[in-house]
C-alpha cells in the first residue's frame, strides 16, 4: 500500500477525515519550508500538500500567486522542491506528500527525470492543475512506473461521463474543487456540496478531498462531515503572508491546529 | 490538404487543452458551439455581413510604389487592414467571437489585450451588441497604450489594470483566466489571438483567414499574380495566421513571420521564441514554443511594441515554422522604429509598431530581391496608438 493509501486506511478505521494542508515550497523563504512541513504534521497534518512556484499560476487568486512571486524571488525551482522533500523524509518517513502546480516546470525538467526523481526524494502524488487527463498520457506514465499517484481535480461543472473517465485513472485520492474560481475566494456552497459528493462517489472509489473556500475551524468542520478529507490552502498561506519570519511557524501550527480539532469533531460524520 | 488542427485541437506536437479542471466543461461548450455554427450559412451570412458593413472590408491592397522604388528591389503590397474599423485586423476576430457569444447566450464578454486594440475590438463589438465587457490589460501596457485605454472606456467597457508578473500581455491573460473561470455560466472569453486552449487559436484563425481569403483573389488584379511572398509580424500570432492561411496550400508562395527581436537576439531582451528556437513548454492553455528559464518558468519578454511582447506564439505558427511551411525572423526594435518612420515618409501611411515588424522585414530583403518580385505585407494595424511612444523615443512630449 501507498503511504496516501495507508493514511486514508488509517483514519477510516478510525472514522476520522483527513486534514490536508497547503503551502507554497520556498515562501516566505526556502529555509523555512522544512521547518514549517514538520510543524504542520505535528499540528494534526495528515497529508501535505507541497506547492511548487510557477510565474503564472492561472488558477490561482492573489493570495497564492503571492507566494510563488516570494518564493521565486529566492529562484525557488523544482529541483529544490525535490531537495526540500528530501529533507523531510529525513525526519517523517510516513505523512504522504503530494506536489501540486502547474505542468510547465515539469516539462522543462521532462516528465521522466522528474517521476524518478520524486520516487527517490519521497513523495507520494503529484497534482498537476493545468493537465486534464486528454493531455496526460505521457505523464501518467512515467507517474506510473515510478508508482506515484495521479491526484485529479473535480469541478462543479465536471459532467459524469468525465467523472466517471476520471475515475478510471484516479489514484491516491481526489481533489473536488467545491466552488467556480480561483483557489482562496469567498462563498462557500454547503448545500451543493452535499449534493455532489454523493455523485461523485457513485464513479470515484478514492477518498474525496474537497477544497477552495475552507477558511475557518467552522467551515472546515461542516465540509469534514461531507467527504474524506478537508484541503486548506489559501487560509495557511495568508497566515503565512502575515506573520514574521521568527513568528511564521507557531501562527500557522496554531492555525492548524484549530482546524484539525474542527475536522476531528467530524469523525464517525458517515460519509 | 492542410487540415490542421486535429480534432483535439493538436498541430503535431503544440496546441491541445492545458487548462484546469474547472475550464474543461467551459471549452467543451464552446467547442460544440463553435463547430456547429462555423457551418450555420446563417451565423456565416451574419458575419460576412458585419465584416462588410461594420468593418469595411474588404480591406484594399496598396502598392508602394514610391517605398519601392526607393528600396530598389522587390515590390511592396500592401494588405490594408489598418483601414479596418477600429484600426486593425483584431476586429475581423471579435465581431466573430461576440456573434458567437450571442447565440450562445451570454451576456458578458471579457478580453486580455497587450497594444489594447484587441481590447477597443471587443468593446467596440460588446457595445455594438449591448453586452457587458471587462479587458484586462498590464499595467505597463496601460501606460504605453494609454489612447486605447481611454477608448475601450468610451466605449462603455471596464478596464482592470494587472499588477502581477511583469505586467503586460501574459499577466492579462491569467486574469482574464481567472475571471472566466469565476463566472463561467455567463462569460464568454474573447482570447485575441491563435493561442489558448483549443478551440482557440483554429477559431481565431479562421475569423481572421479573411485576409488571405481576399488577398488570394485581390492580388492578381493589383499585381497580377500572387505574391512571392507573405510576410507578417508575429506576437501570438493573429493576423499572420490570418494572412498567411489560404496560401499554406499554394506552391511557391514563402510564408514570412517576423518576431520581436527587442533589443536584439544576443541581449536575451526579446520576443521571438520561434527565432530563438526556445524550448517546448505549456502555458495559457497550449503547448508552444516558450521563452522560459532552466527551471521553466516563464521569462520576461522585451519589445517596443506593447502586441508583441509575449513569450509564447499561437501552436500553429510553430507547427508551421516545424514542418518547413513556414519561416520565422526577427526584427530589432530601432530597425521597426526605422521602418515605422519610412512608411510615414514615404507612403503617408502611419503603421503599428507591431507591423512596423513586418515592414522592416520587407526592406531588409526588398533591395535583394529583382523588381519583379512581389512582396505582401500584412499591415495589420495604424499607429495612431503609438504616436506616444515614438515621440518619447525622440525625446518629444506631446
Amino acid at each position: 500500500m501507498s503511504r496516501i493509501q495507508t493514511t486514508f486506511a488509517n483514519l477510516a478505521q478510525q472514522q476520522r477525515k483527513a486534514l490536508i494542508p497547503f503551502i507554497t515550497a520556498g515562501d516566505p523563504e526556502p529555509g523555512l519550508t522544512v521547518p514549517l512541513m514538520h510543524a504542520l504534521v505535528e499540528a494534526g497534518a495528515d497529508v501535505l500538500e507541497l506547492g511548487v512556484p510557477f510565474s503564472d499560476p492561472m488558477a490561482d487568486g492573489p493570495t497564492i500567486q503571492r507566494a510563488s512571486e516570494r518564493a521565486l524571488k529566492h529562484h525557488v525551482g523544482l529541483h529544490h522542491v525535490l531537495d526540500m522533500v528530501a529533507e523531510f523524509r529525513q525526519r517523517d518517513a510516513a505523512t504522504p506528500v503530494v506536489l501540486m502546480g502547474y505542468g510547465n516546470p515539469i516539462e522543462a525538467m521532462s516528465w521522466e527525470a522528474f517521476a524518478r526523481r520524486c520516487a527517490e526524494v519521497g513523495v507520494d502524488g503529484v497534482l498537476t492543475v493545468d493537465f486534464p487527463p486528454e493531455e496526460s498520457h505521457e505523464a501518467f506514465r512515467h507517474l506510473e512506473t515510478h508508482g506515484l499517484d495521479p491526484i485529479f481535480l473535480l469541478a462543479p461543472t465536471t459532467r459524469e461521463d468525465r467523472v466517471e473517465r476520471i475515475a478510471a485513472l484516479a489514484r491516491g485520492y481526489v481533489y473536488y474543487v467545491s466552488l467556480k474560481g480561483v483557489t482562496g475566494a469567498g462563498h462557500l456552497d454547503l448545500s451543493a456540496i452535499a449534493e455532489k459528493i454523493p455523485q461523485l462517489r457513485k464513479h470515484i472509489k478514492v477518498p474525496i478531498g474537497v477544497g477552495f473556500g475552507i477558511r475557518d475551524a467552522a467551515t472546515a468542520l461542516a465540509v469534514a462531515k461531507l467527504c474524506d478529507g478537508v484541503v486548506v490552502g489559501s487560509r495557511i498561506v495568508q497566515e503565512i503572508e502575515n506573520s514574521m519570519p521568527d513568528t511564521v511557524v507557531s501562527n500557522v501550527s496554531t492555525l492548524v491546529k484549530e482546524l484539525k480539532q474542527a475536522v476531528d469533531q467530524a469523525r464517525g460524520e458517515s460519509k | 490538404m492542410y487540415n490542421y488542427p486535429d480534432s483535439n485541437g493538436h498541430f503535431g506536437p503544440y496546441g491541445g487543452i492545458y487548462v484546469a479542471e474547472t475550464l474543461m466543461d467551459a471549452l467543451e461548450e464552446l467547442r460544440t458551439a463553435y463547430e456547429h455554427y462555423r457551418n450555420d450559412p446563417e451565423f456565416i451570412a451574419e458575419f460576412e455581413h458585419d465584416l462588410r458593413y461594420y468593418v469595411g472590408r474588404p480591406s484594399p491592397i496598396y502598392h508602394a510604389k514610391r517605398w519601392s522604388d526607393q528600396l530598389g528591389g522587390a515590390q511592396i503590397y500592401l494588405k490594408r487592414e489598418d483601414l479596418n474599423h477600429t484600426g486593425a485586423h483584431k476586429v475581423n476576430n471579435t465581431v466573430g467571437q461576440a456573434l458567437l457569444a450571442k447565440r450562445m447566450g451570454k451576456r458578458r464578454v471579457i478580453a486580455e489585450t497587450g497594444a489594447g486594440q484587441h481590447g477597443v475590438a471587443t468593446a467596440t463589438v460588446a457595445a455594438r451588441l449591448g453586452m457587458e465587457c471587462v479587458v484586462y490589460m498590464g499595467a505597463e501596457d496601460m501606460q504605453r497604450q494609454s489612447p486605447n485605454v481611454f477608448r475601450m472606456k468610451l466605449l462603455g467597457a471596464t478596464v482592470v489594470p494587472v499588477h502581477s508578473g511583469s505586467k503586460t500581455l501574459k499577466d492579462a491573460l491569467n486574469e482574464a483566466m481567472r475571471d472566466w473561470v469565476t463566472n463561467i455560466e455567463d462569460t464568454f472569453y474573447i482570447i485575441g489571438t491563435v493561442a489558448g486552449p483549443h478551440p482557440y487559436p483554429a477559431m481565431v484563425r479562421d475569423f481572421n483567414a479573411v485576409v488571405s481569403r481576399e488577398s488570394i483573389s485581390q492580388m492578381p488584379d493589383v499585381a497580377g499574380r500572387l505574391p512571392d511572398a507573405v510576410i507578417a509580424c508575429v506576437g501570438g500570432g493573429s493576423n499572420a495566421m490570418g494572412a498567411f492561411y489560404h496560401y499554406i496550400d499554394v506552391p511557391n508562395v514563402r510564408l514570412i513571420g517576423v518576431e520581436a527581436g527587442g533589443y536584439g537576439l544576443e541581449t536575451g531582451k526579446h520576443a521571438a521564441p520561434l527565432t530563438t528556437h526556445s524550448p517546448i513548454g505549456v502555458l495559457h492553455g497550449n503547448k508552444t514554443c516558450l521563452m522560459q528559464d532552466a527551471d521553466g518558468q516563464i521569462v520576461e519578454t522585451h519589445s517596443i511594441s506593447a502586441g508583441l511582447d509575449y513569450p509564447g506564439v499561437g501552436p500553429e505558427h510553430a507547427w508551421l515554422r516545424d514542418s518547413g511551411r513556414a519561416e520565422y525572423v526577427a526584427i530589432n526594435d530601432d530597425e521597426a522604429l526605422a521602418a515605422f518612420n519610412n512608411l510615414c515618409r514615404y507612403e503617408g501611411i502611419i503603421p503599428a509598431l507591431e507591423s512596423s515588424h513586418a515592414l522592416a522585414h520587407a526592406a531588409k530583403i526588398a533591395p535583394t530581391m529583382s523588381k519583379d518580385t512581389v512582396l505582401l505585407v500584412n499591415l495589420s494595424g495604424r499607429g495612431d496608438k503609438d504616436i506616444n511612444t515614438v515621440a518619447k523615443l525622440q525625446g518629444i512630449t506631446l
